[in-house]
């Protein structure tokens, strides 16, 4: 049984072994990036004392991928495996689409009571729901339970899962103790808080702490790390000029930081900014913050070849 | 200028590239939200005073009927009276038929939002009574025929050059070489103006910030003293307001006001606090002869027991607008509507109708903000989505997004099939990608008139993590 084996042993044998022999059969663009993932810099697991001392057995952690993620940077995901793995979990990915969170917000109830429901069956047999996201991991923890709230049968098991969700990185360093990572990234950084996870989720110092560990970089603060960047989801496309105004700001904001890079622990305000950087041409890297922790820097930044 | 809820986005391009208002709006961070957090701070624990507040606010709306008839009661006790308008219109009457009755000519005001809300000013003019604005912003916004842009701030859109064009323009009795340049000269001009005005009115009408039942008085909060010009120099008083503004008692209201200023204008307190209960009594030197109160419902009861109920807790402080991101963007104008930002949002709908105001709740990106600020808890994000559920199934939402959300939800509620179209939408946004980015796509326009869309990987995360199994 994983859950027997000693924690320290990292990464887990049969799984790393497994996992190569699995990489021959890939096609050449998982291969690529499985090598490039499996060449990135050897990290140093930084355990949770808690965990060491008590040896508590490996928490199964169902991992919500989120559906931008999987859709245009897969990278994320295996980053988030990475770093959880590291975190001692065993990361299931079981069968999802989206949290329903562009439903809820526009108003269509049933349909995003229809993917609470599928979400809560996948997910609550796992110990903890983590995602790469605020956003999302607020509609899983905040807002599920508003979904179904007439819903007699379902909205326990919606509080439920609700207790157990959590964000990337604040589950890293509140519930699992990870002080640090050992990444390398060589880059003038700023952080980009999303509101759901600053204010949703409570992610303000997690992803800093750990940024901070990062061998070369440092980080520079926004001047307004509180103002939101425009994106809000369909609202991009609901009010696309003022959503353009916000991203504007923003992005000077973080260029007057100096900054070559912006990391943040959404994808959904990261493609707004990058591509919004794109379209004015901004010279600037953009990546999930998970990549950058997981020593997955090596890779092209988000829009790049 | 004609207010059209309905314009807001073609009424938000506009004002995106009015330079004015954006010096303008760039002063909401200076002025407003960084006295806030001062005085946020100085208070110590705010959380606390917050938590107190929506108590009290959630005790009155609980007891609204009781709260109001003890505050009738109240105030004819004293000698003053108290009149019920169910809409905007019966207000107006109401308003007019005491103007009419104490024969005035010329009517005084202090600022006040729900004068606004239905249209008074228009009414009195149409009806041989002049209404006089006494607050410097409202009497700017007056004499420019605008409509105020901020609840609490009404020529916040305005700069002082405006300003300045606005009362030479006006103004024409006065010196036309004299200096209105520093912020001192220009309220030294209003104040010549409005000091006669002050002295020649019939009757004199003012909001109120609250309603006390236990004490039958209004609580009224000004900065330049022309709330208490307003109600003591004319014989008649008029205090018109909603009706939800009422509380337990003057100790409740105080609460409130520690709450009200520093939100507002980051004060500990406000230059003037001036409780009014009721016409001047024999034994007091100052004060009208006649003192009415006209409470205004005007769609507010039919909130009560909704799932917007809570916007009904506002004290009018604006905090939410002073950091919203999207009125920092749009302005007050935008809205087309008395109350902007984000208690615009979650408050026209309810008052207007969902037809109406149905733009104001898409108008946010859900920040937040407001929420974080809002003195008393109210969770106007929460409020906004209700709204927004409501246009959904009244079949007011865009048909392309509701189409759009119906084959997204067809898809995502069948994970398989997902995961094969999500696995070909990858792949041709890689195909389609130029330079890591995609340019254009069709039924995307909105997306692509300002922004690119960064290349993605190509293959799906699930279909990597499939292999890799």
């Amino acid at each position: 049984m994983r859950r027997d084996r000693d924690v320290r042993e990292f990464p887990p044998a049969r799984k790393k072994e497994a996992g190569l022999a699995a990489v021959s059969r890939l096609p050449r663009f998982e291969q690529c990036l499985y090598s490039i993932w499996g060449n990135c810099r050897k990290t140093r697991v930084v355990q949770p004392n808690a965990v060491e001392e008590s040896r508590a057995p490996r928490p199964r952690v169902g991992l919500f991928i989120t559906c931008l993620v999987d859709l245009v940077r897969p990278q994320v995901g295996f980053a988030a495996v990475k770093l959880l793995e590291q975190a001692g979990c065993d990361v299931e990915v079981p069968a999802q689409t989206c949290c329903g969170q562009p439903a809820w917000n526009s108003g269509a109830d049933k349909y995003a009571a229809d993917l609470a429901r599928q979400v809560i069956a996948a997910f609550e047999p796992f110990d903890y729901v983590v995602a790469p996201s605020g956003s999302c991991a607020g509609m899983i923890k905040l807002h599920y339970p508003e979904v179904l709230a007439n819903d007699a049968r379902w909205l326990p098991r919606a509080r439920a899962l609700a207790a157990k969700t959590h964000e990337l990185i604040s589950f890293l360093v509140n519930v699992r103790g990870m002080k640090g990572v050992d990444a390398h990234c060589a880059a003038r950084t700023c952080y980009h808080d999303s509101c759901s996870s600053l204010r949703e989720m409570r992610v303000r110092e997690q992803p800093r702490e750990l940024l901070a560990s990062v061998d070369g970089l440092s980080l520079s603060e926004l001047k307004e790390p509180e103002v939101c960047c425009g994106f809000g989801g369909l609202f991009s496309v609901k009010y696309p000029e003022i959503s353009e105004r916000m991203a504007d700001d923003k992005i000077a904001d973080a260029q007057a930081t100096c900054a070559e890079m912006m990391v943040g622990g959404d994808l959904g305000c990261l493609l707004h900014l990058k591509g919004r950087m794109q379209r004015k041409g901004v010279n600037m890297r953009v990546r999930h913050v998970a990549e950058v922790l997981a020593g997955m820097a090596g890779e092209p930044a988000l829009g790049e070849t | 200028m004609t207010l059209d809820p309905r314009a807001f986005r073609e009424a938000g391009r506009a004002a995106l590239h009015d330079p004015s208002l954006r010096i303008a709006l760039g002063r909401l961070k200076t002025h407003f939200a960084l006295g806030r957090a001062r005085a946020v701070e100085r208070y110590g624990d705010w959380e606390a005073l917050r938590e107190q507040g929506r108590a009290i606010r959630d005790y009155a709306l609980a007891h609204l009927d009781t709260l109001l008839e003890e505050f009738e009661r109240n105030v004819v006790a004293r000698g003053g009276q108290v009149h019920w308008a169910r809409d905007a219109k019966e207000a107006r009457e109401i308003v007019l038929r005491i103007l009419r009755e104490a024969g005035a000519k010329s009517v005084t005001k202090g600022k006040s939002m729900v004068s606004e809300e239905i249209a008074l000013n228009p009414y009195l003019d149409a009806n041989g009574v002049e209404p006089v604005e006494t607050d410097l912003g409202e009497y700017i916004v007056q004499l420019r025929r605008e409509p105020p842009s901020h609840i609490i701030a009404p020529a916040f859109h305005l700069n002082k050059e405006d300003v300045a064009k606005t009362f030479r323009e006006a103004h024409t009795a006065l010196d036309p070489d004299r200096p209105l340049v520093e912020r001192t000269e220009l309220v030294a001009e209003a104040r010549a103006l409005l000091r006669a005005r002050f002295e020649s009115a019939d009757a004199g009408i003012t909001g109120a910030n609250f309603l006390t039942a236990e004490e039958g008085a209004a609580v009224l909060v000004t900065n330049e003293g022309n709330g208490d010009l307003t109600r003591l120099l004319p014989k008649t008083h008029i205090v018109l307001t909603g009706l939800e503004k009422v509380v337990a008692n003057l100790e409740h209201a105080a609460v409130l006001l520690r709450l009200l200023t520093r939100s507002a204008t980051g004060q500990d307190i406000s230059s003037y606090v001036t409780v009014m209960n009721g016409p001047r009594a024999p034994d007091e030197s100052d004060g009208p002869q006649n003192f009415h109160v006209v409470l205004v419902d005007n769609g507010r009861t039919r909130l009560l027991g909704t799932d917007a109920e809570e916007v009904l807790r506002c004290i009018r402080c604006a905090a939410c607008l002073n950091h919203c991101p999207i009125y920092a963007a749009v302005g007050g104008h935008t809205y087309g509507a008395t109350y902007t930002g984000p208690i615009g949002a979650a408050l026209n709908p309810g008052l207007m109708g969902v037809g109406v105001a149905h733009r104001h709740p898409n108008a946010s990106t859900f920040c937040g903000r407001c929420a974080e600020v809002c003195p008393v808890k109210i969770p106007l994000p929460t409020i906004m989505r209700h709204w927004r559920a409501r246009e959904y199934a009244s079949g007011l939402a865009p048909k392309s997004m509701t189409a759009g959300l119906g084959a997204w939800a067809f898809f995502a509620k069948r994970p398989a099939l997902y995961r094969f179209a999500a696995g070909i939408v990858a792949c041709a946004l890689k195909f389609l990608a130029r330079n890591g980015r995609v340019h254009s796509l069709p039924l995307l326009h909105n997306w692509f008139l300002v922004r690119d869309f960064p290349a993605p990987q190509g293959k799906t995360f699930h279909a990597l993590w499939t292999a890799r199994q």
